[in-house]
């Protein structure tokens, strides 16, 4: 019989991870007496490695086993809970995810991590352990010289409420040779007498075999406390023949007696080749490993998601058949019906689409579970004290999106441990609670959603970021700047305010990546900081990359879609506050800020009749902490809008992030607005150098 | 049909062990714990209980204590499938009532042979 | 009115041109059309549907043979005047006018692209002998485009290529 174990590979991962991270919250959490605690991170530690040896995993058992005794100790209040087996548990995590990836991959580990980890815990655990085979599969395949055995069975009376069955004891052992059975019926008593619940029955056996006396015990390993067994090799020829022979003349008085097997029947059996069956199962864990890679890129979906789409599916079919029976025999008469039928039709298909993005979404929990460590990690390395404190983790996201700000928020809070919090002196000494707190906290606010970063440590000093963005020639010395614009400079490529670059955050990747990734999923990011107070990073991103929240615009006969996310505010243009500069810069007011006006129509190179700046609209976006005003014909409506690539058919059109279909079927191109900056700034440039090329007749046409 | 049930609370192991019965031709019911597996033992009989010990809500053991005060459950087979090979752990099994035991890790035809050894 | 009666009557998009056609040849089937008064013919195998012109939507700053992107059953489909691509004829658009979709299936992607054209005219069957080389005397049509020549009655039928008609040139901002 061949099962296929890999399948269920995929699920043993996930339920591995999801394991880890419970172990690691507890551990994280954990404090001395609290039992329950120990006893699910017990548990976790348990299934894994349970599941690790089943589906061949060795060096994950391997491991897991010693975090597992540890563990054991703990829960039987044999070991205390110290801060020091909280560090080594905690690495134990780390090292069992290594050894779990590496199975998955089929790849190498960090052996030198996993060894000292272990030597750790077997040090702890006050024995020497050692890492390597502790197996408790025992394959012994040498077979014993003699041929068989005598087995006197003798067992309770109560041995049937265990749910053991003699018949099924003398099947096994039927296997493993020829087995002569001879029941002694002594002991049973009058019928009056019998309790149909005991049993009363005791055999002698004999077992021509070539198995090893260990395979035998082994069998009655289950009731060897409820019985007598006595195990005898036969030594002699002669002496097995004369025992099956006396056993065969009581065979037939077996086979009437009650509750005797009928041993003859199952007697020839072949014996199950351990070996083969080893084989097998071997090449089988390698085939498995291989699939288990290729599967990953599954999600976990809760069954009321599945289960709203199954009925919005059901609601969409009798549509559909109402709709076609509608057609079958058609006439105007039944022209309402159609409407509505087809208004059913659109109705279903907006609860379809909604339904199956919402399969996509996950709580950002999935995302934030990896802090609580991170900070626990980073208090120690930083010997500063703080804590993190999680809000709004059911917030759902796109999984895509999840995946791909992981890594922004680590160096986000990273950065609030390293540069932030400040040491418990200083903290004191500015009369703050020696304990700092970075809170993480998510929710949604309109189509998107925001990601909070907060810390209570130092703030950002305006004047070190000035001092170090004029060191680094960023910006003149004589600039003036906003609070705003300043904590901008953080996010410029090379900017670090750490004195020293500490190996926390100061790993080369600086902030201008953090933000580079996360326009790159189209969100933004804004910072707010009041000095010995602390700062806040806010992270706004899309709920997901496949539909956005639009503005749609018009310019001359085009429908142009601006992301909401990027726009500012809208506004009439108010001709008192328009200012031109440098020959023919057109400048807006808005309030402090002066914001250069590019009109969309000339940017394209469309016909429109709105080409007096007076006439048009004004939409206010900003993208890289540069706002600019897109002059355009009229706001239409603003909607969600599915977001089509260009390129699959076509290539990447500079201005244009994407397009999408609107309600009557046409297609609609959507705006790249820190595209267009660059655009408006790669044009601008152009026309200075041709102006001062003297080429002044070219510039007109492409300045703005 | 013999019919098992199938009571662990990791999905993988008892997708694994349902699955492996079912291509053997049993019928078989799973619950994630112990809990789970009372309440479902308590509304139908079955041949063979196959349990893991350790579990949220109830553990194997206590599960085993439960079944064997059904009256349909006083000789039904119970194996419990245990990492812990220890002594200590098989006596606590035997005494709550179990048939025997089935030391992880185990592969599908050592379990398929294992439960042989109770169930026709 | 019966829907379903009517349905069969209308010629589905894409089906009108292919009708009636004896499958049952040896040799490869072209699709061919008119340019002004030159016919062309293309891989029919390639060709996805046959629409009738409607305006596209433009895309910025792209080159004024490419009309624009239209939505064809959820795909963003762009729109190549071939007219204007080859300078051959009046770029008008009228009742006649119509778009060939081709799709071309590369090693790594598959691309689909309209092409309007004046007219589309017949199927031709054509073994591939028949199919000339063409003399390298200029013209409109680069020499990459075109495939060769068939003789169909008297006159000449161009193949174009329908991977390098495919080739989106890369174009930059017009200034």
């Amino acid at each position: 019989m061949s099962v296929d174990l890999s399948q269920f590979i995929p699920s043993f991962l996930e339920e591995s991870f999801e394991g880890l991270e419970l172990m690691e919250s507890g551990l994280l959490d954990l404090k001395p007496g609290d039992n329950e605690t120990i006893h699910s991170i017990f548990r976790a530690a348990h299934s894994i490695k349970g599941g690790a040896g089943t589906f061949g995993f060795d060096s994950v058992t391997e491991f897991t086993h010693l975090v597992e005794t540890l563990l054991d100790e703990m829960r039987d209040n044999r070991r205390e809970v110290t801060s020091k087996d909280t560090e080594i548990l905690l690495d134990s995590v780390d090292c069992m995810r290594l050894l779990i990836e590496a199975a998955r991959d089929d790849e190498d580990y960090d052996h030198d991590k996993v060894s000292k980890t272990s030597a750790r815990l077997s040090e702890t655990l006050g024995e020497q352990q050692s890492t390597e085979g502790d197996s408790e599969i025992e394959h012994d395949d040498s077979k014993n010289g003699g041929s068989g055995y005598h087995i006197k069975f003798i067992p309770e009376h109560s041995l049937a409420k265990t749910g053991n069955d003699p018949i099924f004891l003398f099947s096994a052992l039927a296997e493993l040779g020829e087995l002569t059975i001879c029941a002694n019926t002594e002991e049973l008593p009058a019928l009056m007498d019998i309790d149909a619940q005991e049993l009363y029955l005791s055999w002698q056996l004999t077992l021509i075999t070539e198995a090893e006396e260990a395979e035998i015990i082994e069998i009655f390993e289950w009731v060897e406390d409820e019985c007598l067994l006595e195990l005898e090799p036969i030594t002699d020829i002669s002496d097995e023949e004369t025992s099956q022979n006396l056993a065969e003349d009581v065979n037939s008085d077996v086979n009437q007696s009650a509750g005797a097997p009928q041993s003859n029947n199952v007697a020839n059996q072949e014996p199950l080749d351990s070996n083969e069956v080893a084989a097998v199962v071997e090449n089988k864990n390698k085939e498995t490993k291989g699939k288990a890679k290729a599967d990953l890129g599954s999600i976990r979906v809760g069954v009321d998601k599945v289960d709203s789409l199954i009925n919005l599916v059901g609601e969409l079919v009798i549509t559909q058949s109402m709709l076609s029976e509608l057609g079958n025999d058609f006439d105007m008469s039944k022209v309402e019906r159609l409407t509505s039928g087809l208004e059913q039709l659109l109705q279903n298909t907006k609860e379809l689409q909604e339904s199956v993005m919402r399969i996509r979404m996950l709580p950002i929990s999935f995302a934030f579970n990896r802090f609580p460590r991170l900070v626990h990690d980073l208090a120690i390395k930083t010997g500063k004290e703080m804590e993190l404190v999680i809000s709004g983790e059911q917030t759902e996201l796109d999984k895509t999106v999840m995946e791909q700000i992981g890594d922004p928020l680590v160096h986000l809070v990273r950065n609030a441990a390293d540069h932030g919090i400040e040491s418990k002196e200083v903290r004191l000494a500015s009369g703050k609670p020696e304990k700092g707190t970075i809170s993480l906290d998510a929710y949604h606010q309109g189509g998107n959603i925001v990601i909070e970063i907060k810390d209570d440590g130092a703030g950002i000093n305006t004047k070190t970021v000035l001092d170090k963005a004029i060191d680094k020639g960023l910006i003149d010395a004589n600039a003036t700047l906003t609070d705003s614009q300043v904590y901008d400079l953080l996010f410029e490529p090379g900017f670090s305010t750490a004195a020293e670059v500490t190996d926390i955050s100061g790993r080369g990747v600086g902030m201008d990546v953090v933000k580079r990734n996360i326009q790159s999923l189209g969100g933004r990011i804004q910072v707010e900081s009041a000095l010995g107070k602390g700062s806040t990073f806010k992270v706004n991103l899309p709920l997901t990359l496949a539909i956005l929240d639009g503005q749609l615009v018009k310019v001359g006969t085009e429908t142009y879609i601006i992301p909401l996310i990027s726009i500012v505010e809208s506004l009439q243009i108010d001709n008192t506050l328009i200012n031109r500069v440098s020959g023919d810069m057109v400048l807006y007011r808005l309030r402090d800020d002066n914001v250069p006006v590019l009109p969309v129509y000339k940017m394209f190179h469309l016909e429109t009749e709105c080409t007096e700046i007076d006439k048009a609209l004004l939409v206010v976006v900003e993208a890289d902490g540069q706002k600019i005003g897109l002059m355009v014909d009229d706001l239409l409506a603003q909607q969600q809008v599915v977001i089509k690539s260009l390129n699959d058919n076509y290539q990447q059109v500079a201005g244009i992030s994407g397009a999408t279909i609107l309600g009557d079927g046409s297609v609609a191109m959507i705006l790249d607005i820190p595209g267009m900056i660059m655009m408006a700034l790669e044009q601008a440039q152009k026309a200075q150098r041709l102006r001062t090329d003297g080429t002044s007749h070219i510039a007109e046409e492409v300045c703005l | 049909m013999t019919k098992v049930l199938v009571v662990d609370d990791s999905n993988s192991i008892r997708d694994m062990v349902s699955f492996t019965l079912k291509s053997a031709g049993y019928q078989t019911v799973e619950a994630k714990d112990g809990q789970d597996g009372l309440s479902k033992a308590q509304t139908c009989d079955f041949d063979l209980v196959i349990s893991d010990v350790n579990m949220p809500n109830m553990d194997g053991i206590s599960l085993c204590t439960e079944l064997r005060k059904l009256a349909n459950f006083k000789f039904t087979p119970i194996l419990m499938l245990t990492t812990e090979s220890s002594t200590d752990m098989k006596m606590r099994g035997k005494t709550a009532g179990a048939t025997g035991w089935l030391v992880k890790p185990f592969n599908p035809e050592k379990l398929l042979a294992t439960i042989k050894r109770v169930v026709k | 009115m019966n829907i379903q009666a009517m349905a069969q009557d209308v010629p589905v998009e894409g089906e009108h041109s292919v009708e009636g056609i004896d499958f049952i040849t040896s040799g490869d089937q072209y699709l061919t059309f008119l340019l002004a008064e030159e016919q062309y013919a293309v891989d029919i195998l390639c060709v996805e549907e046959i629409r009738s012109w409607e305006q596209p939507t433009k895309i910025p700053n792209a080159p004024s043979y490419i009309k624009g992107v239209i939505n064809m059953r959820g795909i963003i489909v762009p729109i190549v005047d071939l007219r204007l691509k080859f300078s051959i004829g009046h770029a008008n658009y009228l009742e006649t006018t119509v778009v060939i979709v081709l799709t071309y299936q590369s090693e790594d992607r598959s691309r689909t692209i309209g092409f309007v054209v004046d007219a589309v005219s017949d199927v031709l069957n054509v073994e591939q002998a028949d199919i000339k080389p063409a003399p390298a005397f200029g013209g409109c049509v680069g020499q990459q485009y075109i495939d060769g020549l068939i003789n169909s009655e008297n006159k000449v039928v161009t193949v174009l290529n329908v991977a390098h008609l495919q080739q989106v040139e890369k174009h930059r901002l017009q200034s």
